[in-house]
């Protein structure tokens, strides 16, 4: 297979209904690559927690943007996802399987933890009131 | 939106949205409780015949009414799920607190 780049960008309202729009807009993206049903299932999932975050944590289901890009660089995905909302105080401990901020709406504490099982790579920047950012990669025909 | 569900000799059994993400697990959640409100049955069965995805969302809703049933000495068990479903009770957990069949 010939070398293949390509980028996409979007931006849109941190409504919930969008969360199944981004993760079908990546997954219809990526398909050039043939990935298979569990790498697809996999990078659906990962985009699903990363902007169910930003609605949820980054802006706390009040008004806000999310952005999302996804570059595709040979046989690598590599998909941001971004808010400008409250940001992570500790990073660390966000990313603890189980540690949630938000146990009265019933969030189970597993969004990073699924996004680093399903990714090959996660990394997270945040900064308190200016917003996150989370950059993940994902080598798709690896087996 | 409603969902569907049956119920029989005391079990309630929930069919579960074709995505339950954090947006459809709002509706699913407050349709669901009403339901167990209504018949207060003894065990509750989801139902994933219809469902193709599932992320973390899902996880607390499940758990969530698995505590309502289970506190009046009830029995909880999760039917037909995909193979995307089944790794994320897998990976969460989910399996060795809930039956799965």
């Amino acid at each position: 297979m010939e070398y293949l780049r390509n980028e996409m960008k979007m931006e849109f309202l941190a409504l919930s209904a969008n969360e199944g729009f981004a993760r079908v807009a990546v997954g219809a993206f990526v398909a050039g690559l043939n990935p298979t049903v569990d790498e697809l299932a996999d990078l659906k999932t990962a985009v699903s927690e990363a902007v169910t975050n930003c609605i949820i944590h980054g802006y706390e289901q009040q008004e806000g943007k999310i952005w999302l890009s996804c570059c595709i660089e040979g046989r690598q995905v590599e998909i941001t996802v971004a808010d400008t909302g409250k940001g992570i105080k500790d990073i660390e401990q966000a990313r603890e399987p189980l540690f949630t901020t938000k146990p009265e709406l019933e969030r189970s504490g597993m969004g990073f933890a699924f996004m680093e099982a399903f990714m090959d790579e996660v990394e997270v920047v945040s900064e308190p009131r200016k917003g996150t950012s989370v950059m993940m990669r994902k080598t798709i025909g690896e087996g | 939106m409603e969902h569907k569900y049956e119920k029989e000799y005391g079990c309630l059994i929930l069919r579960m949205p074709a995505e339950l993400d954090h947006h459809q697990s709002e509706f699913f959640k407050e349709e669901a409780d009403q339901l167990l409100l209504k018949y207060p049955v003894r065990s509750l069965i989801f139902d994933f015949m219809d469902t193709c995805f599932m992320d973390s969302s899902g996880i607390g809703v499940i758990i969530g009414r698995c505590k309502n049933v289970r506190f009046s000495g009830g029995y909880v068990k999760a039917v037909h799920l995909n193979e995307q479903i089944n790794r994320i009770f897998q990976l969460s957990g989910l399996k060795k607190i809930i039956e799965v069949e």
